[in-house]
């Protein structure tokens, strides 16, 4: 059985470091796996937050050789034996301790996006939807709410300050989800603008790059976003909308 | 008792109000510095050669091959106008007449320079914000593109309007790359290897612009209800699967575009001969 060393941060923001532990890994084990190792044999006290141990509660997210991935979802084959693994808590947040942070900055972002407004129902009462309407929301559908994009964003994981008008991310996929709703009334356009900051993204896709789910979050979600924001000032689109209609009333 | 747990948690939550205490600014052990260096060298080169071309003012038309750096060719003094007499020469002083390339290279430039891909290049690799994922950003304050003049990223649209236009004149260019001069006077039909260079050279860049996001935006991403759009949507759906090789399409077309420059200006410069094929 392969022995490795993990590096594990240990300690809360008042102070803290990282701590080297020997550990066994058995065949197919996962990062996760070797934690709880650590966990039962080394460290009672080691504060790691997990539940389902299949890549779809989003809860044991860390930065794992500096790359932020869910643990459990991380296999143990990617190291090479007797390499140190270092397991850092996800940084763009504060730290409650060792591998545990407060992510409540997420549920405020969530708590502030127009929800759905939906139109009429049918003269029957029913309300219908083609597959081809909803495909590209069910995509962000996805999302397990790992907070892996959030914490990359370099937004806010280097600008502490753009915190209060950044929503990140994750919150841009439920956004563009909601704008794309084949049964939604609301223009958010304002609101991504102003107040949820799509304008911050600079588009180099990191939040991408480490979505567990691979949801296409930069293609398929903030640039639609950013381009329906180009529709407003665009003089065709304009004049289209004229003969088509299609607009949405402002949230 | 669930609301009660949850309140204390939420109470206990908001006691954290700093970060990890982390000194090391990342904790990446890869090769995280490779692909920001790379679009660096390949990306700088282009930049560097493309300038270097433009201002040459020479050596860009091989009859019957014109250079995508000057095409459409608009200047009065141009070895080959595209528009017959063509546009009063500017002259500048020191430089002497302005190159024709000037005039026109504004326009695939502005369409690549806010394109979505290379924004993602630049940012990373030039920016250096961040230059790599994890990796902190090199400046302390960050704006991103809500002020100007990044805010003009916005306008990649109408980048992609002028960007269709070009695609235009340069599939007239690799047609009238079958029309060869003959001695005494008049053209007669052929194909060289220049005539390839030139049709691969326009593939490639309307696969690039018709695979921008912009373009997919426009021809039906803007539609909320696809099932009572349905061209719109089928050209969403097409769109869509090349728009997945967005990157690719972006290097490969701006390499050939400059392959396809100095293939022409060696042959005119006699460096190179074209082989004819017919």
């Amino acid at each position: 059985m392969p022995t490795f060393t993990v590096r594990v941060f240990r300690g809360t923001a008042k102070g803290g470091d990282f701590q080297d532990y020997r550990v066994e890994s058995d065949e197919g084990m996962v990062l996760l796996d070797v934690v709880h190792r650590v966990q039962a044999t080394q460290a009672n006290d080691l504060a790691v937050r997990w539940n389902c141990k299949a890549g779809k509660c989003g809860s044991c997210s860390a930065e794992v050789n500096g790359k932020p991935r869910l643990m459990c979802m991380t296999r143990m084959n990617l190291f090479q034996p007797d390499e140190t693994i270092t397991i850092a808590p996800i940084r763009t947040f504060p730290l409650i301790r060792d591998l545990v942070t407060d992510v409540s900055y997420n549920y405020e972002k969530a708590k502030q996006i127009p929800p759905l407004r939906l139109k009429p129902p049918e003269p029957d009462g029913t309300y219908r939807m083609m597959q081809d309407d909803i495909d590209r929301a069910q995509e962000f559908h996805k999302c397990i709410e790992c907070f892996l994009c959030q914490t990359v964003c370099h937004v806010v994981r280097d600008h502490e300050e753009n915190k209060k008008a950044f929503a990140g991310p994750r919150y841009f996929i439920k956004i563009a989800g909601l704008e794309m709703h084949p049964l939604d009334t609301l223009n958010r356009t304002p609101f991504y603008r102003d107040a949820a900051g799509v304008g911050l993204c600079n588009i180099t896709k990191c939040c991408t790059e480490v979505c567990p789910e691979h949801i296409h979050i930069t293609d398929n979600g903030i640039i639609p976003l950013k381009e329906r924001m180009a529709d407003e000032v665009d003089p065709i689109v304009w004049l289209l909308r004229k003969f088509r209609g299609g607009r949405k009333e402002p949230a | 008792m669930i609301r009660e747990i949850l309140k204390d948690q939420r109470g206990h939550v908001r006691g954290a109000v700093a970060r990890a205490p982390i000194a090391a600014p990342h904790l990446r052990k890869d090769a995280w510095w490779a692909l920001p260096l790379t679009v660096v060298i390949v990306l700088g080169s282009f930049v560097v050669y493309s300038t270097w071309a433009a201002l040459q003012n020479a050596h860009y038309y091989a009859a019957p091959y014109l250079s995508p750096l000057y095409s459409p060719c608009l200047s009065a003094s141009c070895l080959h106008p595209t528009f017959g007499g063509g546009l009063p020469d500017i002259q500048l002083p020191i430089i002497g007449i302005l190159s024709p390339a000037f005039l026109i290279l504004w326009g695939p430039g502005l369409f690549r320079l806010s394109c979505y891909y290379y924004r993602k290049a630049y940012y990373r690799s030039f920016w250096l914000a961040p230059v790599a994922c994890a990796v902190p950003d090199a400046r302390s304050k960050y704006t991103g593109e809500t002020r100007f003049p990044l805010i003009l990223q916005a306008f990649h649209r109408y980048t992609w309007y002028v960007a269709v236009l070009f695609i235009v004149f340069l599939t007239w260019d690799s047609i009238l790359a079958f029309r060869f001069p003959v001695p005494g006077g008049g053209h007669t039909f052929g194909i060289g290897i220049g005539t390839f260079v030139l049709w691969i050279n326009v593939i490639l860049l309307a696969w690039y612009t018709f695979s921008c996001h912009a373009c997919r935006h426009v021809c039906g991403g803007h539609v909320d209800v696809f099932s009572k759009a349905q061209t719109r949507y089928k050209l969403w759906h097409a769109i869509t699967r090349i728009n997945e090789t967005h990157p690719m399409s972006a290097w490969v077309s701006l390499l050939w575009v400059g392959f396809t420059d100095i293939y022409i200006r060696l042959v005119s410069m006699g460096v190179i001969s074209d082989l004819r094929i017919i």
